[in-house]
Formats: C-alpha cells, structure tokens, sequence
C-alpha cells in the first residue's frame, strides 16, 4: 500500500494531457480541441498538425471559447476546451454554469497551468480561486490530478463520461506516484499509505508533498494516512469518513485554503463526523514571486504539512 | 514640434533599453508589445498627459489605462521615467515581494489607475473613468492602449458600444496594431479587418498613424486633446518588437528572453540608433 515517489525525475502533466487527448482523437472523430490564443500554452501545436480541422481557436475570447465549445457539444463532439486555467474559470464562470452544467452539455474544460504556475505573473493569472467557483456549480465534475499517470486516466474518464467535466492541467513539476492499485475513477479517491493518528488529504500538486510529509511523521511513530482527493465535486464521502476517524485531518491544496480542497473536506466533516482540522492553501491575492517561492512562502510543501501534522496532534492529545 | 520629438524618441530609446535590461534581470517579461507600444506611451507620457508624479490621485489628472497589461517592460519603464518611483527600482522586477508584478497592480505602485492583465478590461474601466469625467463636467482626458488580439474580447465592444452610445468625446483608444497575438497573427487567428469600419460603426471616430513615428503621434494626440462630441480611436501601425531587428515581426518574441549574444546585439542597434 506505500507509495514511493518514482525517482525517475518531474514531469509537466501537461505532457501526458496532450498525449492522451491526441490518442483519444485518433480512435474517436468526435474529439476536438477549442482554445483560446492558446495553441502554445496548451501544447496542442502537434494535435494542430494532425487534425488542423478538429482545432478550434476562437481568438482572445474566454466567454465565446466556452459557449462555442457548448455549442460543438450539441453538434456531436466531444469538445476538449483547453485554456490558461485562471481566463478559463473566471471569465467564462457563467458559460460554464449555464451552457455547460446547467444545461448539461458534454464539454471538457482543461484548466491549463493551474493555480500559482504562472508566479510573477501575479494574481491575475493565478488560477486559485478555481476550485471554490467550480465546486460550487451543480452537476459540474470537478477534478484535480496529481501526477502524469492520473492526468491521463483524468482525460480518458471526461472523454468517456456524459456531461460537464473541469480538469485542472498542472505544469508544475511533479514526479509519478507509484501506487499499488492504479485504478483512476471519477468520485473515488486513493488511500497512498494507511494510518490512523491523522490523515492528510491533498490534491494536485501537494499530492507528493503529502507522501514526503507522512514518511517523515512516520520516523516520529505518527502513523498518518495519505488520501489523493482526486475528484472534488463529487466528493468520495465514504474515504472521508474514513480520514475522519482519525480524529485530525490536515488538507493541502495549490489554491485557496477556504472553498477549495479545504472547504470541502470541513463541509463535509462539520456536518457528519466532526474532527480538527488544519487547512493548508493560499490565504488570497499573492504578492509578486515565483511560483516556487510562492508555494515555500506559504508552507505548501512537505515541511509546511510536516509541521501542521504535528501542531494538530498536539491539540488532538489534549 | 522639433524639441518634442526629440525628446519623445530619446526617451523612447532608453525605454527600450531599460526594459530590455530588465527582462534579461528578471528572466521572463513579455519584448514583442513592451517594443511595439514603447513609442506610443512615451509620447503619452513624455509630452500628452497632464499629471505631477507627487499627487498621482489628483482628481484633475489624465488618465492613462494600460489595458494590453502584459507589457509592464514599457509601462514601467514609463512611470519610473515620468517621476512615479525610483529608477533604481525598476532592477526589482518580479523579483519576490516586488511592486514591479508581472502586470501592473495600482495597490503597490502610484500612477497605475487599474490593474490588468486579463485582457479585455482596460477600456470598459476606461469609459466609466470618461463617464465621470462627462457627470463632473471635469476637463481630464482618458487615454487607453490596447492589443490588437484583445480586440476579440466582447468586453471591448460592449464598452466601445457604450462609448460610442454616451458620446464620450475625452476618451481615446489607441490600438497598438502590430497584427500579432500570442501564437500567431490576428487575421490568421480571429481577423480584425476591417478594423476601422467596425468602430466608425461604433460611433467612433478613426485615425490611423504610423505608431513608431513620433511626429505623427503627437499630431494624432495634440487632435485627441481638442474638444470632441465622440470617442477617438487611434489605430497606431506598430510592429512588434520594434527597435530589436531579431525581434521585429516575430510571434515567437511574445514573451521570452534574449540571450548573452541577442542581448549584446540589441543594446548595440539600440546605441546606434540614439547617436543617429
Ligand atoms: C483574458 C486573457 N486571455 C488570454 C491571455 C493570455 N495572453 C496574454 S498576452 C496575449 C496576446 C495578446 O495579443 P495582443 O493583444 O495583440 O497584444 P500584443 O501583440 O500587443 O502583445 C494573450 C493571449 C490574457 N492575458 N488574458
Ligand atoms: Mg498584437
């Protein structure tokens, strides 16, 4: 059950997004790519070259991107409508709610280099809002994967689901979980390592930061159990309950704290199991700084998760 | 007219050395538009608008709104060079905790009137500041620089429909129209064209001038600056890059950063340009 994290070196998830979304083409004419200006951010120039007819790019235009891509859903594709995660989610939040779940069209919405990837660009292109708008729109999948292998399985679970799916693309480097049991499904999290002292449920990016964490809690005789909340909306609730019965819960996310991952997780636990809980995330708009700096800056790494783990504890024990 | 032009160029010319400069300090920044519209804002800056530097939130000021944010090279350049901070601050950008961000923050630097970055905000902003110039009877003029891919924006039309509908004669946009976007060219990717029909249709009127030429800039904006019953919109012929021959042109100079031998290159026809 423990997962080791490969030491075959860091990935950009965008690569394995891109890959598996020009595989999908291949045996499904339906698949098309929508994007906004963004044929270079996405990676999709090779997918441009090989099915230059299945490429849509409407220009500098979130809000039409996404009612074009509702439209091309109702036209019989499959449409993957693939833009900077912070133009995608905020400009077109209405298109999404309306076009696309309320109205239950097919798209996939790929959030490309999500939360602070984008660093000094600042908060205008941070994309950490995200998951508290997205989270918050009915019968919206929501998913946020953690390594190259679950972005892929990610992809090929939108493409063959029926409705409305967000996925967040990082390309922050991560390595490749290694896991026991690689089964990806929409609403099921994966347990990475057991324990019952406390549980840290993490998605994304801090998904290995939490695997490094545990491993250091464990030198200390803290058996902390490591949960991939891969799909946020729905929520795997029966995991949850799980993680509750540790008594203590410590969240990470690369996004904010409250809404997000975080707010989820004590949504859920404040009204069935209640239980401490520590919520790791950005606390709001971030001052300039790199995308490393920034995530070192706000204790989003395994230090950070460490030291919130061991703070919990102490409040747990009395 | 002659002292005007010479002091916009020089001043044009060490904008882009500067920013150069800085791209290459800060490891990233966005070349191709921060030398497509340096010409553009250091006219504005350096001769058209009416601010002190001291009172950056003087009711009275012009307004300039940088809605193409992306190109804080050139902005900032502007700002430090019109007084608004230490020059010396300009070697901070995007270092952490900088006031110089990747794209202008007017809650950490003075004489920034909105922050950007999204496109397609900075001229909806644009008109509401026009609308209360137009309710208060003030006499402030608002100039805003655009992209030209920004343009496929609605948010842009919604507002210069709205402009056209409210008359706002102190309004001008100046289109920074080097024909690129990010990946490729704007008529490749979403056409524009005919761009000044469409915003004559707008109720708007229309110049167009050689957005490199200093005198033909000031021309156009000493016309912007007389009274006017509509807005103005300014389609300024740039090329992206402009100034860095490498670069001239070149969609793949959106954003990136010259190395040791193009940076040398750049600063040396920058150099011959200013003795010229
Ligand atoms: C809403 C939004 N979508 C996408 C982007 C990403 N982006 C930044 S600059 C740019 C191209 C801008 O082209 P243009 O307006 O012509 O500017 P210029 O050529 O002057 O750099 C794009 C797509 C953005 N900043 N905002
Ligand atoms: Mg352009």
């Amino acid at each position: 059950m423990s997962a080791a994290i490969a030491p075959a070196g860091l990935f950009d998830c965008r690569d394995a997004y891109v890959r598996t979304v020009e595989e999908l083409a291949v045996q499904d004419d339906r698949i098309v790519a929508v994007v906004n200006d963004s044929v270079g951010s996405s990676k999709l120039g090779k997918f441009q070259e090989r099915f230059p007819d299945r490429l849509v790019n409407v220009g500098i235009a979130e809000q039409n991107m996404v009612g074009v891509g509702a439209g091309l859903a109702n036209g019989g594709k499959i449409p993957f409508v693939s833009g900077a995660s912070c133009f995608l989610s905020a400009r077109a939040l209405e298109q999404i709610k309306a076009d696309c779940a309320y109205s239950h069209a097919n798209v996939k919405l790929c959030g490309i280099s999500s939360g602070v990837a984008y660093g000094e660009l600042g908060a205008t292109h941070h994309s950490i809002e995200d998951i508290a708008w997205l989270r918050a729109i009915d019968r919206l999948t929501v998913i946020v994967p953690a390594d190259p292998w679950q972005t892929a399985e990610a992809i090929k679970a939108a493409a063959a689901h029926d409705g409305p799916v967000y996925i967040r693309i990082s390309r922050m480097p991560v390595p490749e979980l290694e896991r026991d049991d690689a089964v990806f499904r929409i609403g099921k999290a994966e347990r990475l390592r057991p324990g019952t002292d406390i549980a840290i449920i993490a998605n994304g990016t801090l998904v290995h930061h939490a695997v490094s964490a545990a491993r250091r809690l464990e030198v200390d005789g803290i058996a902390a159990q490591v949960i991939n909340m891969a799909t946020i909306s729905p929520m795997d609730v029966e995991m949850l309950a799980q993680a509750a019965a540790t008594g203590a819960i410590v969240t990470a996310e690369e996004g904010l704290a409250h809404g997000g991952l975080g707010g989820a997780v004590a949504e859920y636990c404040a009204t069935h199991s209640p239980v401490r809980m520590r919520m790791l995330g950005f606390p709001g708009f971030l001052p300039t700084g790199s995308a490393q700096w920034l995530m070192n800056r706000f204790g989003l790494n395994a230090d950070g998760i460490t030291a919130a783990a061991r703070d919990l504890l102490k409040v747990k024990a009395r | 007219m002659n002292t005007r032009i010479r002091e916009v160029s020089a001043r044009a010319n060490w904008m882009r050395r500067r920013l150069i400069t800085m791209i290459v300090e800060a490891g990233q920044g966005h070349p191709g538009g921060d030398l497509s519209a340096t010409d553009i804002i250091a006219a504005l800056y350096f001769d058209i608008l009416r601010f002190d530097p001291a009172k950056p939130a003087a009711p009275g000021r012009d307004r300039f709104v940088m809605s193409k944010g992306h190109c804080t090279g050139a902005l900032y350049t502007a700002l430090a060079g019109a007084g608004f901070f230490p020059e010396e601050e300009l070697q901070t950008y995007l270092k952490p905790e900088s006031r110089l961000n990747g794209h202008p923050n007017r809650t950490y630097l003075p004489g920034v009137e909105t922050n950007t970055g999204p496109l397609g905000h900075g001229l909806p902003v644009a008109v509401g500041i026009a609308v209360a110039a137009q309710i208060d009877k003030a006499d402030y003029r608002v100039f805003v620089l655009t992209g030209d891919g920004e343009l496929q924006e609605g948010s842009m039309w919604e507002a210069a429909m709205f402009a056209g509908h409210r008359g706002l004669g102190q309004l001008t946009v100046i289109v920074d129209r080097n024909r690129l976007q990010q990946g490729a060219s704007t008529e490749d990717t979403n056409a524009l064209e005919p761009l000044a029909d469409k915003w004559r249709a707008f109720g708007w009127d229309v110049a167009e001038v050689d957005g490199h030429d200093a005198a033909a800039l000031l021309t156009a904006f000493d016309a912007a600056c007389q009274p006017r019953s509509r807005p103005l919109c300014i389609i300024a012929n740039t090329q992206k890059g402009h100034g860095v021959s490498f670069m001239e042109n070149q969609a793949g100079w959106h954003h990136g950063v010259p190395n040791a031998d193009q940076y040398a290159l750049a600063m040396a026809e920058l150099e011959a340009e200013m003795a010229a």
